[in-house]
């Protein structure tokens, strides 16, 4: 009631200023909200009953009682079309690859702008506009040339062969070059008069500066790593390297005998993992995405 | 742009640039030289021979009817995506841009869907629309309706453009919350206070000045439709049924994983770049006139 009495003194049609239009944003935002957690809400519910319920067509939409026997199913053995490949072992693989990925994205780039920010020396720009030009060849579009060096290199269904060839990363050294660029000269010159050199600057100033964009870059980064899946199903056939992603697709069969149940229950541990990052860490993420595409 | 406090030393740029570089042309450079140059080589079946062959295989791949359906699918499913996904998120963030209470709460909600795998999208998409397990597959059937998107052909269009659709219409979301708070207040109110009403405030203010981030995201709207889609395809219809739902990225992956067919694998690699490169073209060129805008 109290908004309303406010709205009175609001001028008339601003937003927030008229109960009946705030009623029905709420309401349709609500709409939006559902129409997003829908899909959610049925793996949830659905990988905790049995193959019977989901087979037999019967959408549930409360919880039942199997959660613990589909969870530790999936978790230790998989299922049916997928024997002997638990789901725990295709978890371990994404998170190696999510965060291995991460962390060599950052690490590279961050030295490379570093590189072309704070130096001025012979092929600077050539080799800016090298990393740069990287974003027009996105695996997507070489695929099997690419496939072919990683062959090449022996790296088929190795964590290597996996990991390297995502590593370059044009984005976050757009970010981070961009970011230094916005380092006071003074800081610099300051570092300079007490002898700090190039290395110590990095590690005492720069580093510690970045700290927000770093953050940022994980969430995003990690997203990526983790939701990776024509780069996994072309150089890894082996289930030792199988990542998630490629493993629940394989789940699904010919889609005439599928374990429902099982595939709902990995489904949702498939998705755990980046939306959790996500979710606990919106502020830098929010930040950090609205800039780094920028 | 060069700052001016830099430092001397002559070797640690160097340095600190090989690792990038040295990834950069093993796994970016030399497969998209080696692309080009298959994409002119003719192989026999058995990978013995090698013949230049100049353009044939491109004229051989646009001569195909099977690539026009896939350069009409590929036109169509990014048309649909893009559309539903950044109209939807437009509305969102336009009513979440509102002052009302628990704002940030409805964001956090909204915005986990990035966070979803496109493989996920797909699967989270059968369980909605599978014709014998799916929620509204099922009601569908129920009204009457012939539904069955695993044999036909529109109907697998639309589930993948809807799944598609629904994991992207969070970063429209997000980008477009961003652009309305940019948005100064004192426009907003002058306008107000002038009688403008809601409608004619959004037409004739709101939505000329978020136009930058409208474009930019229309870039990036066609360009996740076209690349990044391949899991939900893949995961939901593999490209069926017949040929309905291929892309061009989902040809490409199968005449070059599947057929082993180098040169036409090769030459659509080409066009995608080409195409790829016209994308990042456009919004660069965007971005260099949004700085003034």
């Amino acid at each position: 009631m109290a908004e309303a009495r406010n709205s009175i003194a609001a001028p008339v049609g601003m937003a927030g200023s008229n109960p009946r239009a705030d009623m029905l944003t709420h309401v349709v935002l609500v709409l939006g909200v559902l129409l997003f957690a829908l899909p959610i809400w049925i793996v949830l519910m659905g990988s905790t009953h049995d193959a019977g319920t989901i087979g037999r067509g019967d959408v549930p939409l409360l919880p039942g009682a199997e959660a613990a026997a589909n969870y530790s199913a999936v978790w230790n053995q998989g299922n049916k079309q997928r024997a002997g490949v638990p789901v725990s072992t295709m978890m371990f693989n994404s998170a190696i690859m999510a965060l291995l990925i991460t962390f060599g994205k950052i690490a590279i780039s961050i030295i490379s702008a570093y590189a072309v920010a704070f130096f001025s020396f012979p092929g600077r720009m050539l080799f800016f506009w090298a990393i740069f030009i990287t974003l027009m060849l996105p695996v997507e579009v070489r695929i099997f040339p690419t496939f072919q060096v990683v062959s090449d290199l022996g790296l088929v269904n190795t964590y290597a062969g996996l990991i390297v060839p995502l590593i370059a990363s044009a984005t976050a050294t757009l970010l981070f070059r961009q970011f230094f660029l916005t380092i006071p000269d003074e800081l610099v010159e300051a570092a300079k008069m007490d002898g700090a050199g190039p290395i110590r600057f990095f590690k005492d100033v720069v580093l510690p500066l970045s700290a927000t964009n770093i953050a940022a870059l994980f969430v995003i980064l990690f997203v990526y790593g983790w939701n990776q899946y024509l780069w996994p199903l072309l150089v890894t056939t082996s289930t030792d390297v199988e990542t998630i992603m490629i493993g629940i697709v394989k789940m699904l069969g010919s889609q005439g005998d599928t374990e429902w149940h099982l595939v709902m229950a990995t489904t949702v541990l498939a998705l755990l993992p980046p939306v959790a990052i996500v979710i606990l860490m919106q502020r830098w993420f929010v930040k950090g995405l609205v800039e780094t595409e920028k | 742009m060069q700052r001016k406090a830099i430092f001397n030393n002559k070797l640690l740029p160097y340095l600190l640039l090989a690792p990038q570089l040295a990834i950069t042309f093993v796994f970016f450079f030399w497969p998209a030289g080696e692309a080009v140059w298959y994409s002119f080589i003719r192989q026999d079946a058995f990978g013995i021979s090698k013949q230049f062959v100049g353009f044939e295989n491109f004229t051989d791949l646009f001569a195909d009817p099977l690539y026009h359906q896939v350069i009409i699918n590929t036109l169509i499913f990014s048309l649909a995506v893009t559309v539903l996904a950044m109209g939807l998120a437009l509305g969102l963030a336009v009513l979440a841009d509102r002052h009302i209470r628990g704002k940030d709460g409805y964001r956090t909600l909204l915005i986990w869907p990035y966070a979803v795998a496109p493989a996920i999208a797909a699967i989270l998409y059968i369980f909605l629309f599978h014709p014998d397990i799916g929620l509204i597959g099922r009601a569908l059937k129920a009204a009457g309706v012939d539904w069955n998107y695993t044999l036909n052909g529109n109907q697998a269009m639309l589930v993948v453009v809807l799944a598609a659709a629904w994991k992207q219409v969070s970063y429209n979301f997000l980008f477009f919350l961003a652009g309305l708070q940019s948005i100064p207040r004192s426009v907003l109110e002058a306008a107000a206070i002038d009688g403008a009403s809601a409608t004619y405030r959004f037409r004739t203010v709101i939505f000329p000045l978020l136009s930058p981030t409208t474009f930019f995201l229309l870039v990036i709207n066609i360009t996740y439709a076209f690349f990044d889609t391949f899991g939900i395809i893949d995961a939901l219809t593999k490209g069926g049924p017949g040929n309905a739902t291929q892309t061009l990225i989902y040809r490409a992956y199968i005449d070059g994983r599947v057929n082993l067919d180098l040169g036409s694998s090769s030459a659509q690699s080409v066009v995608l770049m080409i195409a790829v490169m016209a994308l990042t073209f456009v919004q660069f060129r965007f971005i260099e006139r949004k700085v003034h805008y």
